[in-house]
């Protein structure tokens, strides 16, 4: 049985107007207008049409995987990167209050504004980085120009930029772990590699949970560096869903977007929530 | 007896205020710097003969951001008396029978010419706009100095087009070919500008197109500008950095020389002749040649138009300003604003003695019969919002021609639909 709210209805009450105004409406209309051809003058119901042309979109195939496959490895480099950074920092060494800040600093910088900055750095002729491979002999590949380098190198802005937040969770997470373990690990004369397997890694699992889990709906949603960076292209070779979802609306077909979106609701859905049981029962039995 | 007087001398000063007060006009165009030096000089100067009527001029961007805020102004009704917009398959979608007032009766209507009206109506007949710039050509932009260098002839097929190609590329170490894949859309160039020749081998094409009865990949005479595109690649004529330059960087190639030949509308020529006054003249203009001599022809692009909002308190005055706009007068100020770019579509309208290069170059398939056609889009309401994509990827050769034109035809299957045509 539940624990009886102390308080009385009427407190919920603001909150329930700007929740069911601003989240539950919006959300049902859009399950029904993802059913119909709908401009700002009329909607016509299309029945499944819209799921069925999304679905047989020579591109959303391509912008699925990327879409995934983007997810996959910007999650993986974020926790992997993210704890050898949060060890690193952790470990009372030289200026640690400034290279923390240091880490965390791409996080608070615009995003659009790191996607401009790379564009630039990553031109393919006059870019910082292919102009300084070339001084020492090294012919630079074009970065976001070749199709099947593109969107790779959006992901690895992406960690650069998001790796901070990755750290500084777990840097959290690590404070937390009593110093004893170590202590008693060290008297049974595990060495620093055990230590670190033994110890910290099971130790912040709880921290692995918040990093994976939050950087996965980062990557499986991201949109505004893939768009600042390369629009998706060349050609549709960078597409991730949420760019295909956004050409649609550009070119005027609302109610295709419109279930576009209701997809990638029903996707990230299906990914973060077994997720998340998942990694939190091991939490559990830990 | 009292309140007789009472309620005359009310209805007086209403009167008398109403007469006096200033009405002001609300206009909406595109931030593009032309689009509102045009937009400026026109409302300036009816302010003059009209010292009552006063505008108050708002911007939004261009593009497809632009297209949203312009339907949803309209949708909602909160759009300005007169706005600023495409003619073309791109007005069609703002239904402009529910949402436009109609023109048909401005005193001086016949004096638009024919080939702009029928580009912003509907089926009714009725007439939405009046143009607000000068009709455009899709071809070449070229650099001159380097064909009388080389002693090139302007070409007028194909293949004469890539003999100079080859020469450029031989003699020289510039880019015999300006492609700008950072800003898409100009990647579609190749394809659009060919609809000339499509046009005088398929004279059917746009109205199967538009029932769904003729297909870019099934047709041979459409799918050539995909295989130009595809040939321009594989030769290798390119700039380097094709893929990262932007339409900007383009301008710069063909004012400069670095380029020889960029694929392009002619409403680039007032960029050039804002940032690169002094070679201006450098750059020549012409159309995209085809398979043969004896069909050589201009692919038209008509301007955006000055439409009236449905709805608006200053309907009469909105109309009053559109009549203006089109006299020879409103073209003299616009030539005055921005400079000659091409053919007035207001009849009677001339252009001044001395031209730009590239504008003279063009003048000629517009005095010639049957030297131009318009462009597909205005032609059809349906035109695919991924063609840019489809024509980057055959221009950085990661698709093929005939692979890009199936794509696209599925991908108008999708706008058709939208706009509820039938048979699709």
């Amino acid at each position: 049985m539940r624990a009886k709210s102390p308080y009385p209805y009427w407190f919920f009450l603001p909150a329930a107007v700007i929740f069911v105004g601003l989240f539950l409406v919006p959300t049902v209309a859009s399950f029904y207008f993802s059913l119909t051809y709908w401009d700002p003058f009329e909607a016509r119901f299309a029945g499944w049409d819209n799921y069925v042309q999304f679905f047989s979109e020579p591109f959303l195939v391509r912008g699925t995987l990327n879409t995934l496959m983007f997810a996959f490895v910007t999650s993986l480099l974020k926790t992997v990167l993210g704890l050898l950074l949060a060890v690193l920092l952790t470990s009372g060494m030289f200026a640690q209050g400034f290279l923390r800040s240091v880490v965390f600093f791409p996080v608070l910088v615009s995003t659009i504004g790191v996607g401009i900055l790379f564009q630039e750095l990553m031109h393919p002729t006059q870019g910082a980085i292919n102009v300084g491979l070339e001084a020492i002999g090294i012919d630079g590949p074009g970065w976001l120009t070749n199709p099947s380098l593109a969107l790779f190198s959006v992901a690895l802005v992406d960690v650069w930029r998001g790796v901070g937040l990755a750290t500084l969770i777990y840097i959290a997470g690590l404070s937390t772990i009593a110093p004893d373990y170590y202590e008693a690990a060290r008297i049974d004369g595990a060495t620093r590699w055990q230590l670190f397997w033994r110890v910290t890694v099971p130790l912040v699992r709880p921290a692995t949970t918040t990093v994976v889990i939050l950087s996965l709906i980062g990557g499986l949603r991201l949109f505004d560096l893939v768009w600042a960076m390369t629009r998706g292209g060349p050609g549709f070779s960078s597409d991730v869903l949420a760019s295909v979802i956004y050409k649609q609306y550009q070119a005027g077909f609302w109610g295709l977007s419109t279930a576009g979106n209701v997809i990638l609701f029903l996707l990230i859905a299906l990914i973060v929530a077994p997720l998340a049981w998942w990694l939190n029962r091991k939490e559990l039995d830990a | 007896m009292t309140t007789r007087l009472i309620s005359t001398t009310a209805m007086l000063l209403a009167l008398g205020a109403s007469g006096a007060a200033a009405q002001e006009l609300t206009l909406l165009v595109d931030n593009s710097a032309d689009t509102v030096a045009i937009a400026e000089a026109l409302t300036a100067a009816y302010t003059e003969q009209n010292p009552d009527v006063s505008f108050s001029i708002e911007v939004r961007p261009g593009g497809s951001e632009g297209d949203n805020i312009v339907k949803t102004r309209l949708a909602t009704g909160e759009m300005t008396d007169v706005f600023l917009y495409n003619s073309g398959s791109l007005l069609q979608a703002l239904r402009p029978d529910r949402t436009l007032v109609p023109i048909n009766d401005i005193a001086n209507f016949d004096q638009i010419l024919d080939s702009f009206t029928q580009t912003v109506s509907d089926d009714q007949q009725n007439v939405y706009g009046v143009p607000a710039q000068t009709a455009m050509g899709g071809g070449m932009l070229y650099h001159v100095p380097t064909y009388e260098e080389l002693g090139l002839e302007v070409p007028t097929n194909w293949d004469d087009f890539m003999a100079n190609n080859a020469a450029i590329a031989e003699q020289t170490d510039k880019a015999p070919i300006i492609q700008t894949y950072q800003d898409t859309w100009t990647s579609q160039l190749l394809v659009l500008a060919d609809y000339y020749n499509v046009q005088a081998e398929e004279p059917g094409f746009a109205d199967a197109y538009t029932a769904n009865e003729a297909k870019y990949a099934s047709t041979p005479a459409a799918m050539e500008g995909f295989g130009r595109l595809q040939e321009a690649y594989e030769s290798g004529y390119f700039n380097e950095d094709f893929g990262a330059a932007n339409y900007d960087d383009g301008l710069r190639m063909v004012a400069n020389g670095e380029g020889v030949h960029y694929p392009m509308l002619t409403f680039a020529i007032p960029a050039i002749q804002q940032n690169y006054p002094d070679k201006l003249d450098d750059v020549g203009f012409f159309a995209q040649p085809g398979d043969s001599s004896d069909e050589n022809g201009l692919t038209v692009w008509m301007p955006a138009a000055y439409y009236i909002a449905r709805g608006g308190d200053n309907i009469d005055i909105a109309k009053d300003f559109l009549n203006f706009v089109a006299t020879t007068e409103g073209c003299d100020i616009i030539t005055e604003a921005v400079g000659a770019t091409g053919p007035y579509l207001i009849d009677g309208c001339t252009l001044p003695d001395s031209v730009p290069t590239s504008v003279a170059d063009m003048m000629p398939y517009f005095q010639r019969e049957g030297g131009t056609a318009p462009a597909l889009e205005y032609l059809s309401p349906i035109k695919g919002p991924a063609l840019e994509q489809l024509t980057v990827e055959v221009g950085s050769g990661i698709r093929d021609a005939q692979s890009a034109a199936e794509l696209y035809d599925a991908d108008v299957s999708k706008q058709a639909r939208q706009l509820g045509l039938p048979n699709w």
